[in-house]
């Protein structure tokens, strides 16, 4: 399949990127905003193409233990699930991470906590980038904005999966998910042989050669010297990629009064506010994390040494914006807006509470 | 060139997928698209509404407080969007159940009786393509090739058969426009 440019939903983008980067497996369970991607893997019928797995589970429990087991011998699988579902996975992430193997995750989040809504929300901020699962553990996290960026994101998230043994999510949020857009997918790649992936990966089980001893894929290590040693490993390993692949983006930063924070498509709500308070005078700037963790830190610090406020946008009752004062360290008032359980603010709102927070105050 | 629209109507009426068709002509104008279905508790009882955006640069927000134009297919969206129209703007709107018309005098406000030409043509799957072309023919947003080529992309390919009919109705829409 050679790169096309069609109109398709967030979730659909998805599904054809990950038949086109030559991903092994994809084992889901159908959950309202996501369904879509494993709705349209199975129109695709890959296994009679590429030979990719699609597979729907049992439950969300069986299908991230399916994921720990297709990562483990060294096969580019992943599964996608919305929060309720993703909380169920939790327990399979923190073991996907402390085998050190690579998978991709998606969540594309609608409003909780408990079953919550279908609606869009991006309440699972802490759950992705603090570990929703037991343990000091990390994983990539990549928060797509566009329908370009959620095909974009399946090969990126696999390639830094696979860079670092680490398990990667998209975190997008229902909007994303259901909107459609442009999009150019790229030209599709076959999977990797055996032998490809005997090489790129020598952790993996694959069956024992005469020639080597067995790998032993485990994350059980009662010696706790042992233990030790291994989550000093796990933590070189997000040393480096904290060092490495911090990902954002920034708009009118340059000449910026105030600063908005948000990200995936609530950056684009707020792009639209800023646009339009600067049209009447007002100079607000943007900053869109991409990697949630690791989180730009350092950009967002230097970026609030010339401004007198910052707000960040969310659509929860303040996650990221925890993240965004550790990096501020006091030195400007950071507030925060959102909205919940599946409300999608506009562009007005978001100037509104921004007004409310900064211009009515410092005109008083 | 940016154009920001919302199509408004009960469930049923084919406002989705004429939204689609529409995003759809604009990518094969070159254009950059963004459709966004009513994601929120506002889907709930009965309306279905989409917001297009045709733009020739990237597109920010997916959600919007205003619009360019509007196309209004009942009742209920004309009372929730008639004062959601950018001054200057255009609302188009079908005849068929509304009783209390638009009011506004600061915005290009244009009748259609889509309704009824769908009774003429004896086909009432044809709706939203009569509706489509009489909004084409108020704003000359994309040209009717570009539809045609955008609908053959949209169609399952056992619906080819189906574009003749969808072409008579785009043309019907327009005509309506025109006599308006």
């Amino acid at each position: 399949m050679e790169e096309e440019i069609k109109l398709m939903k967030g979730n659909e983008a998805i599904a054809h990127a990950a038949v086109r980067y030559g991903v092994d497996g994809y084992f889901g369970y159908p959950i309202t905003p996501q369904s879509e991607v494993l709705e349209t893997l199975e129109a695709l019928m890959p296994w009679n193409t590429t030979g990719m797995v699609v597979l729907q589970a049992e439950s969300e429990v069986a299908a991230i233990n399916m994921v720990y087991g297709g990562a483990s011998t060294g096969k580019a699988v992943m599964t996608s699930s919305s929060s309720p579902g993703v909380s169920l996975m939790q327990e399979g992430l923190s073991y996907i991470a402390a085998g050190e193997l690579p998978a991709l995750i998606v969540n594309v989040m609608r409003g909780g906590p408990g079953l919550g809504t279908i609606h869009p929300s991006q309440a699972d901020y802490f759950q992705a980038t603090k570990g929703g699962g037991h343990g000091d553990y990390h994983f990539i996290v990549l928060a797509p904005a566009t329908v370009q960026e959620m095909a974009d994101f399946v090969g990126l998230g696999f390639d830094l999966a696979f860079k670092y043994r680490t398990p990667a999510m998209i975190l997008a949020d229902g909007i994303v998910g259901q909107m459609m857009e442009k999009v150019k997918l790229p030209p599709a790649r076959p999977r990797r042989t055996e032998r490809e992936i005997a090489e790129q990966c020598p952790w993996a089980v694959t069956g024992k050669p005469e020639w080597r001893k067995p790998n032993v894929l485990t994350t059980l290590e009662l010696d706790s010297y042992k233990m030790e040693e291994n989550n000093l490993r796990y933590q070189r390993t997000y040393r480096a990629i904290e060092e490495n692949e911090v990902r954002y983006e920034e708009y009118h930063t340059d000449d910026a009064e105030y600063l908005f924070v948000a990200f995936g498509s609530i950056a684009r709500i707020c792009l639209k506010a800023i646009e339009d308070a600067r049209e009447r005078g007002i100079k607000i700037g943007l900053i869109r994390p991409i990697t949630l963790w690791p989180f730009p830190t350092q950009a967002i610090a230097e970026a609030a040494k010339g401004v007198k406020g910052i707000m960040v946008v969310e659509l929860n009752a303040g996650q990221m914006i925890e993240d965004v004062r550790m990096a501020v360290e006091g030195r400007v008032p950071v507030r925060h807006f959102g909205r919940l359980g599946g409300i999608v603010p506009n562009p007005q709102e978001v100037i509104d509470a921004f007004e409310a927070e900064f211009v009515s105050q410092s005109q008083k | 060139m940016k154009e920001e629209i919302i199509i408004a109507g009960f469930g049923g009426q084919g406002v989705l997928s004429m939204g689609k068709i529409l995003a759809y002509a604009g990518l094969m104008d070159n254009l950059e698209v963004t459709w966004m279905p009513s994601y929120g508790p506002e889907q709930r009882g009965g309306t279905a509404n989409v917001t297009v955006i045709l733009s020739d640069a990237p597109i920010s927000s997916p959600v919007l407080d205003t619009y360019d134009t509007a196309v209004i297919l009942n009742q209920q969206s004309l009372d929730k969007f008639e004062s959601k129209v950018k001054p200057g703007g255009t609302l188009i709107y079908d005849s068929y159940g509304i009783h209390r018309p638009p009011t506004r005098k600061d915005i290009t406000i244009r009748r259609i009786d889509a309704m009824e030409a769908t009774f003429d043509m004896k086909s009432a799957k044809t709706y939203n393509m009569i509706v489509l072309g009489a909004l084409l023919g108020v704003r000359h947003l994309v040209p009717l090739e570009s539809v045609m080529t955008g609908l053959k992309k949209a169609l399952p390919e056992r619906h080819h058969h189906l574009l003749g009919v969808n072409r008579e109705a785009i043309v019907k829409g327009m005509q309506l426009a025109g006599d308006c």
